[in-house]
């Protein structure tokens, strides 16, 4: 196991370096072996995980939490790189050569090393490495944020760096008062490895503890997403390469609540689970709120999609809150099936930015029509997101509702409902307007007007429809049969996020 | 209570720093060239370092002293430098803002008036120091008075960043937030091993070459340090 753990460290950081010198052909298809390579290794992982722990001289500790992270994460990540070969075949050409093949290399560079710090923080065994761990993916995709080298994108990127900076500014300072909490029971010898700390939680001081805990839902919360902290999620996710789009709401946005997970793990050892959970309640409803109310009146299908990333991490965060089993398997599961339905939702508004040329909803029209593959696809993403049977957040949303009665929060869970449908409302709605509209009858003037030559039926690229394929298949098996492996490595998760107690 | 006692040496000298520290925080403020700006940070971070040696020889913690070393070097020295060659574009003109330092692009950047500014950061410096001194911590190392005067950093640089309109003040100010907290540090957490000590310093080093990279592209869209124009984005 060790192997394989120390080849999914290496093979992404390899193929990002490897990227830099290949010639521009070989860098996608390099980039696309190496990730579906880590989600094998990551597959390769999860019997043994959902069995024991996995932990390597203290620094690495990978339990079966970070698994369900991990397998997120590489599962997008071997999508996004199969797509983007057809992605980046398919851009206009609008730059020189010499600025392409830079814009090409600093692409796949980035994706790859984002792949891999996204996959390296949730097997960090030690709460600072896993903060360096975030605030690289943090500097990472800034950079990827800011690759098109527009006015939006260089404005996105700026509001991006600067308040996920500032955000995890204040995690660290979480991060210090959970070693100060800890080297008051431990020591100094304590290096603020995670299992250590939850061993001794019951000891901890519990002022500096909900202190930690407050600070880093605050500031892991940023990147999360968790309003009020969410400002810069729709500018970047509406501005950046819509792969890295599907990246960064898919995987970047879990993985910075896995950092949220293991302080909730402490917190709840500490103080008992109902100060972590009202915490967490408050921020997941208003984030909730804000995203369903902001998806009925959008404009751009990107910001679209983006403002559905945020409800669905406030739907997280209201998953823990309710702390039932059943909630705690939802919550993970959902985290599984939002990569992958997100990942699919962006890929596909990918397609649509490629064909239309434009990120405006008004823009698109007869998407069904004119999109044989890519057009149901993103409808099936859409359907897929706003928690339609037979797809995956159908049963983890229903788990987290089922849980919610439980555990007798029976208004929380009636407000998720409630905003859930709203949601689904906006949704729905701009993916009607898109992909049934028929297209009006194009005449020359209309076209004029609007400086688009007449679309005609067919996919831009092969290679921007399998991963989308795979992403549905995907959605079907969590949604209508987990394969027993998955279940037993989520059911040793729930077991550790809910504590000895 | 008991009759308060004057502090020793040791805990008056490091409160001083701390205190040093603090101000030089308003002194970003007033500062309106890039170059100042800079050298402020530098400052900050050189009494950082100062801190971490006087603790290395107080309290016999050998580590703090590469701590101290490996802060000059990077915060004192090689930052700063990074930061300036950056903000140095080759296309920029002599007389340009970028390469004298900014003149009235930054000066006049703030959204409220310098006495305003000054009065916020008091008020919140104080509200950090009392919230700070009413938990429950007895650190060893350094006097916990520096942790209440650190987390008023913290909530001054906060300040500086929401009230300055241009990338570069926004920067200087989350990365002397980031000196905030290794003040912090310091106080309540010097035996942290020295390795994830430098991990965090090195990470700080390739988050201001990013910035730096990205001061760069909106200079060169917006022509601009100031984030004014910085409004297409929204709903």
């Amino acid at each position: 196991m060790t192997a394989v753990v120390i080849a999914l460290l290496i093979i992404p950081a390899g193929a990002g370096v490897a990227a830099v010198w290949l010639p521009a052909q070989l860098k996608g298809l390099l980039t696309a072996i190496a990730a579906v390579a880590s989600f094998g290794l990551v597959l390769a992982l999860v019997p043994a995980l959902s069995r024991h722990d996995i932990a390597m001289s203290g620094l690495i500790r990978i339990d079966a939490l970070s698994a369900v992270f991990l397998l997120a994460t590489s599962f997008l990540y071997a999508c996004v790189a199969v797509y983007s070969i057809g992605y980046l075949r398919t851009e206009a050409g609008h730059r020189s050569g010499a600025a392409d093949y830079s814009y090409t290399t600093q692409f796949w560079v980035g994706l790859n090393l984002f792949a891999w710090s996204m996959l390296a923080a949730p097997m960090m065994g030690n709460l600072a490495l896993l903060w360096i761990a975030i605030e690289v993916t943090t500097i990472i995709s800034a950079l990827l944020v800011a690759l098109e080298g527009t006015d939006g994108a260089a404005e996105a990127a700026w509001k991006y760096v600067l308040l996920a900076s500032a955000g995890l500014a204040l995690a660290l300072l979480g991060t210090i008062f959970a070693y100060y909490a800890g080297a008051h029971v431990l020591g100094h010898s304590y290096d603020l490895g995670f299992a250590p700390l939850l061993h001794a939680a019951g000891r901890l001081p519990h002022t500096i503890v909900r202190l930690a805990f407050v600070l880093a839902v605050l500031g892991y919360g940023t990147k999360v997403g968790l309003f009020p902290v969410h400002t810069w999620l729709p500018d970047a996710h509406s501005e950046a390469p819509t792969p890295v789009s599907a990246l960064l709401s898919g995987s970047l946005l879990a993985v910075s609540f896995y950092a949220i997970l293991r302080f909730y793990q402490v917190a709840a050892g500490t103080l008992g689970s109902s100060f972590p959970r009202d915490v967490l309640l408050v921020f997941g409803v208003a984030s909730l709120l804000l995203a369903a109310l902001y998806l009925l009146d959008q404009q751009d299908y990107k910001r679209l999609l983006a403002y559905s990333s945020v409800e669905h991490m406030g739907i997280l965060a209201i998953g823990v809150s309710f702390g039932a089993p059943v909630a705690l398997a939802g919550v993970l599961l959902h985290v599984l099936a939002h990569a992958a339905a997100k990942g699919n939702a962006f890929m596909g508004a990918g397609v649509l930015v490629r064909k239309f040329g434009s990120k405006r909803i008004t823009a698109v029209t007869g998407g069904l029509d004119l999109l044989p593959w890519s057009g149901p696809l993103f409808l099936i993403a859409v359907l897929a997101l706003s928690a339609m049977p037979p797809f995956g957040i159908f049963r983890s949303e229903f788990e987290i509702v089922r849980g919610g009665l439980a555990a007798a929060h029976d208004s929380g869970a009636a407000i998720l409902v409630v905003l859930v449908t709203v949601a689904f409302l906006g949704l729905s709605l701009a993916a009607n307007r898109m992909l049934l509209t028929p297209r009006p009858a194009e005449t020359a003037q209309g076209q004029a007007a609007q400086g688009q030559a007449a679309l005609a039926r067919g996919e831009p690229s092969a290679w921007m429809v399998v991963p989308v394929v795979a992403g549905v298949i995907a959605l079907l098996i969590l949604g209508l049969h987990p394969p027993g492996e998955l279940t037993s490595l989520l059911a040793r998760a729930v077991t550790a996020l809910r504590g000895p107690a | 209570m008991g009759p308060i006692q004057a502090p020793g040496a040791y805990t008056g000298a490091a409160n001083v720093i701390a205190v040093l520290i603090l101000l030089i925080e308003f002194g970003m403020f007033r500062q309106a060239l890039l170059r100042d700006q800079i050298r402020l940070y530098a400052a900050q971070s050189g009494l950082l370092a100062v801190l971490a040696a006087f603790v290395a020889l107080a309290k016999h913690l050998p580590e703090l002293y590469a701590l101290a070393a490996v802060t000059i070097a990077l915060k004192v020295i090689a930052i700063p430098l990074v930061l300036r060659r950056l903000t140095r574009a080759d296309d920029v003109e002599p007389g340009d803002d970028l390469a004298t330092g900014i003149g009235a692009d930054i000066a006049g950047s703030g959204g409220l008036s310098l006495a305003s500014t000054v009065l916020i950061g008091i008020v919140v410096a104080a509200f950090g120091f009392f919230a700070a001194g009413s938990l429950p911590i007895s650190a060893s190392a350094a006097p916990t008075t520096a942790l209440s005067i650190s987390l008023s950093v913290v909530l001054v640089a906060f300040v500086l960043m929401i009230q300055r309109r241009d990338v570069v003040s926004q920067a200087i100010g989350l990365f002397s937030l980031e000196n905030g907290i290794s003040l912090a540090a310091l106080v309540i957490a010097a035996s942290l091993p020295l390795i994830l000590e430098l991990a965090f310093l090195f990470d700080l080093l390739l988050a201001v070459v990013v910035f730096g990279l990205l001061i760069r592209l909106h200079h060169g869209r917006a022509d601009t340090l100031s984030t004014t124009g910085l409004t297409s984005l929204r709903g």
